[in-house]
């Protein structure tokens, strides 16, 4: 186990290192000049020239690459090229929004995934499972952008279809203010929704087909051969198998939101980081876009991690059958 | 003599494998979901390419007298801020919609399928060193792999194609690594290769052929994430631009104007989530008939 | 031989029928045996003869595509096909254990041994968590575990293979049934193992005066263990004697040829003679009787009209048509190289 969690680590470095030289080299991609795409249409060959100094453009790509690592390391990423403020400082002030909305996300898309996940496999090639698996293919289709228009349209501007009328206290949770993330909760269950959703979805499906694998193994029937009732067998013998590879989805879905965060944030104007990307990107401000994708991958890839030594920690006793 | 034997180990080879096609469509066409999903899919493809020249109007031509007109006999699914009727608009899109489904998994399918088998053929070092250039690009979660070569190379079709493309490498690379690992292990494999056969024969005629079926599966399956992404990417500005009817476009320009004409929005949604839907059913179904052990 | 044995479970024409992609399938056709109290019944026969299948039929713990169709299974005189699923859980795991082939994959990899055998006790003796650990430990001591109090905090995975099938007896045996079905119990096991493994379950036997029903494809394991032998081919019994009768004196054409493609010790055998073809498909089962298309004596008759399971002498019964009145075939036979009259 030991011997797994340090061979683990020392897989993670490399992966930090390709992602560091791959976020750094974006700016390579940049077709022409970057210093010039950066400033902007209509700016001054000095400025031009100022901005290419200040980035350090003029060094050859090795030593550039060099700077961006060492300060990396230090928190150092650099300023941006319109606020003229520390890239990690502009993250900082956004970074709890988009962690805590996907946190949420994930605890949603757990919770719901997997009682559909469970009551599908329990009820297999009943209506019931037919129904839910039609629901999970619909929330594994939906563009989250879609749900989050439509969830506004509905909840926040109260258009709901058919002229339905929506009850005070329904409109009490889902009101959304457009601005002052952070108030309170209610502001968090429209965006959650929209980013959960598909999570849900997914983990609904993988825990139907885990349930199915395992109910179909020997240690079921000998749980069934010893007396033990049929609900017992499937929460008490099943379940707890079933949920072991399941495991592993949360954390690609936790980082998944982390990524989706950016659409979520838009549709419902909140200032997390996903926001602060696309609003970089638009304004070519290419240190702060570096900052995000990097800070994203980085954590993305800790969390992953965490979930494989986790995931070895509880499949060691299966491992070895 | 000895082409009497030729013939029989010929009749042997090809046998299993037409039996192995024919157990497989019985099963596809006992799946009910998926063939609708693959009769869907055939009609959106029909749509895309006969569409544009049944209509023969132009999905740009604006009026703005008519502008944000709720569905009605003459537009069905209404008009847009500029007059421009919806209807007309996505069917034109769907071509590009598909396009961009079709060929970014087309990118991204040779060179993870390419990548996938020299790992798991030769492995050692190259399976490492190519391995972990995968982990390196998974370790960009979700649409951000996508979002960032886009944002570099800039807003258009072509572009959403390349980054989607990229962002199906690894998916790829890493089922045909595995497939490939498992039929590598396979003994005639070893016998072929006792025969003298060069590595690229025993790859193309032996490997490829024998791991097909996830390549299939998978390629279905991205199809459904890559327009998924790309639609998300048009959605924020950075996909194809304006005019063009891309639907993801088409729901940003909806946006602003959801409060009185949510049509504008509702109906691009919708042939999103279709046309996805379908490319999912349609991959749930052939992995459940080219693999039945998936299946309970 | 002859005293009457009170029988603990009687086994009457049953029927097993499975659902499956080609149709409808039985894969056990009109199965009868008895077990008496306190005697091992071994039920013999090669892969896909429906010998499990019985064996599960019996605890009704079937796939569920699977189910039973007609017959009765008779437990001190109660049809286990009429019980409620309440009434049958009560049954499983108390009065009729059971333990499979695959102890690798038999035991759940999350629990400990102790909680597993703890379970059974829990739910049928209705007795604390201490309590049943207490007695898991001696469970645990009665299958001959070295240093139970240890290995009942164990996983699965951190035993081998003969251990976990010893845990598997000692969950099946926590509640003292009276029936133990073991389903090929020592087919997965080391050589050495194996012996060890069918020692304790007769040894068990003894002690604890239950009755075993013995499932295997090995007339080696029949011979060592039980006192009644059902031959099942195809689905259905094929001959039903003791074990000297069997091996002494076997009637059926099948049981002869099993005999016969196994190296022996106790006589001459000029050589091995296996038998010819293959078993039927499910699908395609033959007309008459089912073992005629590899029968070295069949005759007509044989291929065309099914015979039945006949009582012939002291508690054997043959299904075969040699063996009747209605036998058209000569009075004299060779089968696997051995003369044998069939009528007097």
């Amino acid at each position: 186990m030991t011997k797994y969690i340090i061979r683990r680590l020392l897989q993670t470095i490399p992966v930090l290192i390709g992602v560091s030289i791959l976020v750094f080299s974006l700016m390579f991609l940049i077709p022409g000049d970057p210093a010039r795409v950066m400033a902007g249409e209509g700016a001054s060959e000095q400025t031009i020239e100022n901005l290419r100094e200040k980035l350090g453009l003029n060094d050859p790509a090795y030593v550039q690459y060099g700077r961006f690592i060492t300060s990396a390391v230090k928190g150092d990423l650099g300023n941006s090229v319109r606020s003229g403020r520390p890239v990690m400082d502009e993250i900082s002030a956004r970074f709890w929004i988009t962690v805590e909305l996907s946190i949420y996300a994930t605890i949603l898309s757990v919770f719901i995934g997997l009682i559909a996940g469970i009551v599908s496999a329990v009820r297999h090639y009943t209506l019931t499972d037919i129904f839910i698996m039609i629901i999970a293919l619909f929330g594994l289709s939906m563009p989250n952008f879609w749900l989050g228009l439509v969830l506004i349209q509905w909840f926040a501007l109260g258009n709901l279809p058919f002229g339905m009328d929506m009850p005070a206290w329904l409109f009490d949770i889902v009101q959304m203010r457009p601005s002052g993330w952070g108030e309170s909760w209610r502001q968090m269950v429209l965006p959650v929704i929209t980013l959960g959703t598909g999570g849900a979805a997914i983990i609904a499906r993988m825990t139907r087909s885990s349930m199915l694998e395992v109910i179909g193994q020997d240690y079921i029937r000998t749980a069934r051969a010893k007396g033990v009732s049929e609900r017992l067998v499937i929460y008490r013998h099943a379940l707890k198998n079933a949920l072991i590879p399941v495991v592993t989805v949360i954390g690609l879905e936790f980082g998944g939101f982390l990524g989706g965060a950016v659409l979520t944030e838009t549709i419902f104007a909140i200032n997390g980081m996903g926001r602060l990307t696309i609003d970089a990107i638009r304004q070519r401000d290419f240190p702060i876009v570096q900052g995000t994708v990097l800070v994203i991958s980085i954590i993305f890839v800790l969390v992953n991690l965490l979930v494989d030594i986790s995931y070895k920690f509880l499949n060691k006793r299966i491992d070895l059958n | 003599m000895s082409v009497q034997t030729e013939k029989v180990t010929n009749a042997t080879r090809s046998n299993p494998r037409v039996e192995a096609f024919k157990t497989f469509s019985k099963r596809l066409l006992k799946n009910k979901a998926a063939v609708v999903g693959g009769l869907v899919i055939l009609f959106i493809i029909i749509v895309g390419l006969v569409g544009p020249f049944i209509l023969k109007t132009d999905p740009n031509a604006q009026n703005l007298v008519n502008k944000l007109q709720p569905p009605s006999k003459e537009h069905w699914f209404g008009t847009d801020n500029f007059g421009r009727d919806i209807f007309t608009r996505i069917i034109f899109g769907t071509q590009l919609t598909l396009k961009v489904g079709f060929l970014s998994v087309f990118i991204g399918g040779i060179i993870g399928v390419v990548v996938g088998i020299v790992a798991g053929y030769y492995g050692g070092m190259i399976d490492t060193i190519t391995m972990r250039i995968m982990d390196i690009l998974l370790a960009f979660p979700g649409i951000l792999l996508a979002l960032a070569i886009v944002s570099v190379l800039g807003g258009s079709l072509i572009n959403v194609i390349i980054a989607v493309g990229i962002f199906s490498v690894p998916a790829f690379a890493r089922i045909v690594r595995g497939s490939t690992l498992q039929v590598r292990k396979l003994e005639y494999i070893d016998a072929v290769k006792a025969l003298g056969a060069s590595d690229g024969r025993i790859i193309f005629l032996h490997i490829l052929p024998n791991i097909m079926s996830p390549i299939i599966v998978q390629a279905t399956m991205r199809i459904a994430t890559a327009i998924l992404t790309a639609s998300g990417l048009a959605f924020l500005g950075l996909g194809a631009q304006p005019p063009a009817p891309e639907w993801g476009a088409m729901l940003n320009e909806g946006r602003t104007y959801m409060h009185n004409a949510s049509h504008m929005v509702m109906f691009p949604g919708m042939m999103i989530i279709i046309v996805v839907l379908a490319f999912n059913i349609f991959g749930d179904g052939l992995r459940d008939a080219l693999d039945p052990k998936m299946k309970q | 031989m002859t005293q009457q044995l009170e029988n603990i479970l009687e086994v009457n024409n049953l029927q097993t029928v499975f659902a499956t992609e080609g149709g409808e399938v039985r894969a056990v056709d009109g199965v009868s045996f008895v077990v008496p109290k306190g005697k091992t019944i071994g039920i013999v026969g090669e892969s896909g003869s429906g010998k499990s299948i019985t064996s599960l039929s019996i605890l009704r713990l079937l796939a569920k595509n699977g189910k039973v169709n007609d017959g009765e299974i008779l437990f001190k005189g109660k049809d286990l096909l009429k019980l409620t699923d309440k009434q049958m859980r009560d049954i499983r795991g108390n009065q009729i254990s059971m333990i499979f082939q695959e102890p690798m994959t038999s035991l759940n990899p999350v629990y400990t041994v102790g909680q597993q055998i703890s379970e059974t006790l829990i739910i049928h003796k209705k007795i604390s968590k201490q309590e049943a650990m207490k007695q898991s430990v001696d469970m645990l001591k009665l299958v001959g575990i070295p240093s139970p109090e240890k290995r009942v905090k164990q996983y699965p995975h951190e035993l081998s293979g003969g251990m976990r099938q010893r845990v598997m007896i000692a969950m099946a045996l926590a509640c003292d049934p009276e029936i133990l079905i073991a389903d090929e119990p020592t087919t997965a096991l080391d050589v050495t193992i194996q012996a060890q493994i069918l020692e304790l379950i007769r040894d068990l036997q003894n002690r604890l005066d239950m009755s075993v029903i013995m499932i295997t494809h090995d007339l080696g394991v029949v011979a060592e263990t039980c006192d009644y032998v059902a031959v099942m081919y195809a689905g259905q019994v094929v001959e039903y004697s003791d074990v000297r009768t069997l091996f002494k004196n076997p009637k059926h054409p099948y049981t002869l040829g099993l005999l016969n493609s196994l190296p022996r010790h106790d006589v001459d055998q000029e050589k091995l003679i296996p038998i010819k073809g293959m078993v039927p498909s499910p699908h395609d089962m033959p007309v008459g009787c089912r073992f005629a298309p590899r029968c070295p004596v069949a005759t007509q008759a044989c291929h065309t009209k099914p015979p039945m399971l006949e009582s012939i002498g002291n508690n054997e019964q043959i299904r075969c048509w040699m063996y009747s009145e209605e036998w058209d075939g000569d009075s004299e036979v060779t089968l696997y190289g051995e003369k044998r009259t069939v009528k007097g």
